[in-house]
């Protein structure tokens, strides 16, 4: 019996049995959608992690308290290190031969900023730097100026604020030189900070920059900081960043021997762990997909087996006009791999549509990994295969004396 | 010449919980080339077995069964299903027609097991439905065709493969007496035409169709009567 007899047969058992064909593919149809949707959105994660952060200055990385990437609870381990101070960021610029800039970077989170009777949420984060904070921080200030190093020195009252907060305080007007209010406290806005969008759905432009001494006098001082480095070149940045442990080691005194109570974060050890991150994601959608698909499979010998049963008189006919067990195991296989294949492939079309609609829920760029959509459609097969084969043997061992005889 | 069927001390047991049932106890019986030949025999005598072993759809306990000199008794399942592909063409009582497939796919399918290309597929299964009068019906499925035309179509699909044997199983059975005589003169015509027919019934001027009556009684052969040509 040829290939296309074969297919002929399972397209027309599937079009006289269109609901219950259609419930059994459910479970594949959900398995494939699940994994071409997951890899579709961890891929997004990734390409977009990519393009974030080599946007960040590729010579600059961070000395900071609490690692960049957390998952769950902050460790006890993290919470009981010495703060990160401005001494520590002297101790680098003194000591580190290899860095250019050092800058300290304070922050504070759920401030409000008022303006005349308008005010923003209480989401408002405010960072103290230095002259070198919109470089290391990769920020450009599309209108006015950041601070300079006298407005460090005097401490004065000057800030740069997020295009959020010029969208919703500043509608009408143009900002800088006026003045707003962070807490009760005034400040003139010198400058706005370029806008820099979303990032998975969060915003990246609810931000106020003061100078650091400001900082330290209105927030106080007793606080962590983070440290922006930037090597005098893309080169010298392991170097770099092993002069940096040196002197923080000695400036913080850590013992021979003892862990780093602080993180290094550059751009690729951000990477690794976001990377580490989706990394269980997948293994989770492997798992969850591979569940949903082995239900698909036990649906689909189910459905076999009914099919068989069912039919048992048609195997007895064409038993008795010479089909072999050969050709009667063909056509049971084909039609559950048949059934297989054409779920998968609504598995496959479903799953393209629910990846491009979360990537564009999450403001992520739309990408469909073609290699899921080979793994989803080889899935399904792989299921037809070892599902049908119990019920296509079962068909083909039938007796034909007695399959004729079936009601 | 060889006899076209030749069975030899056929015997049959089945096992029917521990109680063995002897279906057949040592049939010989021979079958020559275009003849046209009744079983008859009561339910529960054995013809049936005989039927089904004549068929090829089941072996022997013992004894030889050579159907054109070739020993069918030592065959497998696959070889048996080869045999009955290419030369046994079945005539049923309940017609066994697929019911979703058309007349004409239903012609067809002996030839899809044997490996014929789609289109001469086609070509032979047009020309057996035109032997028994259907050319007109031949893309109508079964529930649209009449018990007489089902059979016709029953009988261009045993017939479709060239078979050395035409084995009809009660074929009138389901059939009102008008439409029954008109399938047993299409039998007639394919005999007078050459074809070997064996005709399994019960009824008495169905038999007498044929040109040797055998009877079955008890899982033997109790009367082989070769009749007067007519």
């Amino acid at each position: 019996m040829n290939f296309e007899e074969g297919l002929r047969l399972a397209y027309q058992t599937v079009k006289s049995n269109k609901l219950r064909t259609f419930l059994t593919t459910l479970g594949i149809v959900i398995g494939v959608m699940a994994v071409i949707g997951m890899m579709s959105i961890i891929d997004a994660l990734e390409r977009h992690m990519t393009q974030t952060l080599s946007a960040v200055g590729g010579s600059v990385f961070w000395v900071q308290k609490y690692p960049a990437v957390r998952i769950g609870h902050l460790d006890r381990k993290y919470r009981n290190r010495k703060n990160i101070t401005v001494e520590h960021a002297r101790a680098v610029k003194r000591l580190a031969k290899a860095v250019g800039a050092v800058s300290p970077e304070f922050y504070t989170l759920g401030k409000q900023i008022k303006y005349k009777d308008e005010s923003t949420n209480p989401n408002i984060i405010i960072y103290g730097g230095d002259e070198n904070w919109a470089e290391v921080n990769d920020r450009y200030i599309s209108e006015g100026r950041l601070f300079i190093k006298e407005d460090i020195y005097h401490k004065r009252y000057v800030a740069v604020i997020g295009s959020d907060i010029v969208e919703k305080l500043f509608p009408f007007s143009y900002p800088v030189g006026e003045r707003i209010k962070i807490g009760n406290i005034r400040f003139e806005v010198v400058g706005v900070i370029d806008k820099k969008g979303e990032i998975f759905g969060n915003t990246q432009d609810n931000l106020v920059t003061i100078p650091y001494s400001t900082f330290r006098k209105v927030f106080g001082t007793k606080r962590t900081i983070n440290i922006g480095i930037k090597a005098k070149s893309v080169e010298l940045i392991p170097e770099a960043i092993d002069q940096t442990i040196s002197a923080l080691r000695i400036a913080r005194k850590v013992p021979p021997g003892a862990e780093n109570d602080f993180e290094i974060v550059t751009q690729d050890s951000i990477m690794d762990t976001l990377k580490n991150l989706t990394g269980f994601v997948f293994i989770a959608a492997v798992v969850i997909c591979g569940i949903s698909l082995l239900v698909g499979g036990i649906g689909i010998m189910n459905i076999m087996l009914v099919s068989v049963t069912e039919r048992t008189r048609e195997i007895g006919i064409r038993k008795a006009i010479g089909a072999k067990r050969k050709h009667i195991l063909f056509q049971f296989m084909t039609e559950s791999i048949g059934i297989c294949i054409f779920g998968g492939i609504i598995g496959v079309i479903l799953g393209v549509v629910v990846g491009l609609f979360i990537s564009a829920a999450l403001k992520l760029p739309p990408t469909i990994p073609v290699w899921s959509i080979f793994l989803g459609l080889g899935f399904s097969l792989l299921i037809g295969v070892v599902f049908g084969v119990y019920p296509a043997m079962k068909a083909a061992r039938l007796d034909p004396i007695e399959a004729l005889r079936h009601e | 010449m060889d006899a076209l069927i030749n069975l030899k001390d056929i015997v049959k047991t089945y096992q029917v919980g521990t109680v063995e049932v002897h279906a057949l106890r040592g049939v010989d019986l021979q079958i020559q080339r275009n003849e046209y030949i009744s079983i008859m025999g009561p339910s529960g005598s054995g013809k049936s077995t005989l039927m089904n072993i004549i068929g090829c759809l089941d072996s022997p306990t013992s004894g030889r069964y050579e159907l054109e000199s070739t020993p069918v008794h030592e065959m497998d399942d696959n070889q048996l299903a080869e045999i009955r592909n290419r030369k046994i063409g079945f005539v049923f009582q309940t017609f066994n027609l697929l019911p979703r497939a058309s007349a004409l796919h239903n012609v067809e399918l002996p030839l899809i097991y044997s490996g014929v290309s789609a289109s001469k597929r086609k070509v032979i299964a047009e020309e057996a439905l035109d032997k028994v009068g259907l050319s007109d019906r031949k893309n109508h499925r079964p529930n649209e065709l009449s018990g007489g035309q089902r059979q016709r179509v029953a009988i261009a699909r045993a017939l479709v493969n060239n078979p050395s044997l035409i084995l009809a199983d009660e074929p009138t059975g389901n059939l009102d007496s008008k439409t029954g005589e008109e399938i047993m003169r299409v039998f007639g015509k394919l005999n007078e035409a050459g074809n070997t027919i064996i005709v399994v019934t019960h009824e008495k001027y169905i038999a007498d169709q044929a040109s040797r009556i055998v009877r079955i009684l008890d899982g033997n052969i109790a009367d082989d009567l070769q009749l007067e040509e007519n």
